[in-house]
């Protein structure tokens, strides 16, 4: 059991949302780690679905390029849409 | 009928419910992995959830301000009703699966029956029962091929499970007087007829997971009479502690 590989879950909490990254967990192949996933994390009625994926099979983003991927956007402000005067009329933005 | 051979027939079917979870909630925090860990502790989870309607049902049928405390903590050992076969102790993960998955098979033929019995009340709880026991016998059957077609230890072990475990299997299909009176009247299942389905089922599971049913002529039983083995007495000493000690206690 030390062998098995990790793997990420990702877990619909309802119908019409995203499935969203819940945690990860070991298992010895796919089916394995659905129902590792079901019981570790669906068993207080979370989801409606569930996704596995190896996590070997995930490309991360390396943390000393930080610098280069996400400094750039911090002083540019002008890309959020808040400088737009919005009309009454519309809602939910 | 009286209300007494209903009553007896639903501490056979809960009893085996209750023990079996009692078994289960033994291993929490000692499973082999974080998952299987869980995943053990949430059928044992369920099966007292079970356990429960059964037991609140059998206290109003009872009456006397009876609570499904006192008839989950207070019975003496011949009390209770279940078969052998989920007192046997938790010596390995293998041999917890196979207790499981000899069980589950039965459980889920079992209730698919009890869902068209006469007594609604019966009936509503096998209905619910029903998803969750699907599930148990789901995870069990899959560990029980991963054992038996896993490494050549796994396999001695998960076989040698099958070999001791076996001899409780037989005691699953006897009908007792009260199966009888229920059954008569639609309410209970004749679980004789279930024996072959039960066979087909786990040798189908058995033969992929490269194991085998030993042969066997001699079988035990005696729990359906209240007459159980020796490890009975721990598993009640362990369940009825606290309501004894501290009587009338309430979480």
């Amino acid at each position: 059991m030390k062998n098995w590989p990790l793997w990420e879950v990702f877990v619909r909490s309802k119908n019409g949302l995203e499935h969203r990254h819940f945690g990860s967990l070991h298992a010895a192949d796919a089916e394995m780690a659905l129902e590792n996933a079901r019981d570790v994390y669906t068993r207080r009625n979370e989801g409606v679905s569930i996704w596995v994926v190896e996590s070997k099979h995930i490309k991360a983003s390396n943390p000393e390029n930080s610098g280069e991927l996400f400094e750039p956007a911090q002083d540019k402000v002008y890309r959020h849409p808040t400088f737009y005067t919005l009309p009454d009329e519309v809602k939910h933005m | 009928m009286k209300n007494e051979n209903l009553i007896q027939y639903i501490y056979g079917i809960a009893d085996n419910a209750l023990i079996l979870g009692q078994r289960l909630s033994e291993l929490c925090g000692h499973g082999p992995s974080l998952e299987t860990d869980i995943a053990m502790t949430n059928i044992a989870l369920d099966l007292l959830g079970q356990t429960r309607s059964y037991f609140q049902y059998v206290a109003q049928l009872s009456g006397d301000n009876k609570t499904e405390d006192d008839i989950a903590f207070l019975r003496t050992e011949r009390q209770y009703k279940n078969v052998l076969l989920v007192e046997q102790p938790n010596t390995h993960f293998g041999y917890v699966i196979t207790r499981q998955f000899l069980f589950d098979v039965f459980h889920f033929l079992l209730l698919q029956e009890l869902q068209n019995s006469k007594d609604e009340m019966l009936a509503a709880i096998a209905k619910k029962a029903i998803k969750e026991v699907s599930y148990h016998q789901r995870f069990s059957s899959d560990w029980i091929k991963r054992l038996g077609d896993g490494t050549e230890e796994s396999h001695q072990k998960v076989q040698e499970a099958v070999n001791d475990l076996w001899k409780y299997t037989d005691e699953l299909f006897h009908m007792t007087g009260d199966d009888v009176k229920t059954e008569e009247l639609g309410i209970g299942i004749n679980v004789a007829l279930l024996k072959e389905r039960y066979y087909q089922k786990v040798s189908e599971v058995l033969e992929e997971a490269s194991l085998t049913i030993p042969e066997m002529k001699w079988f035990q039983k005696g729990g359906k009479q209240g007459i159980h083995s020796e490890h009975m007495g721990y598993i009640l000493s362990d369940l009825q502690y606290m309501q004894r000690t501290y009587p009338n206690m309430k979480w």
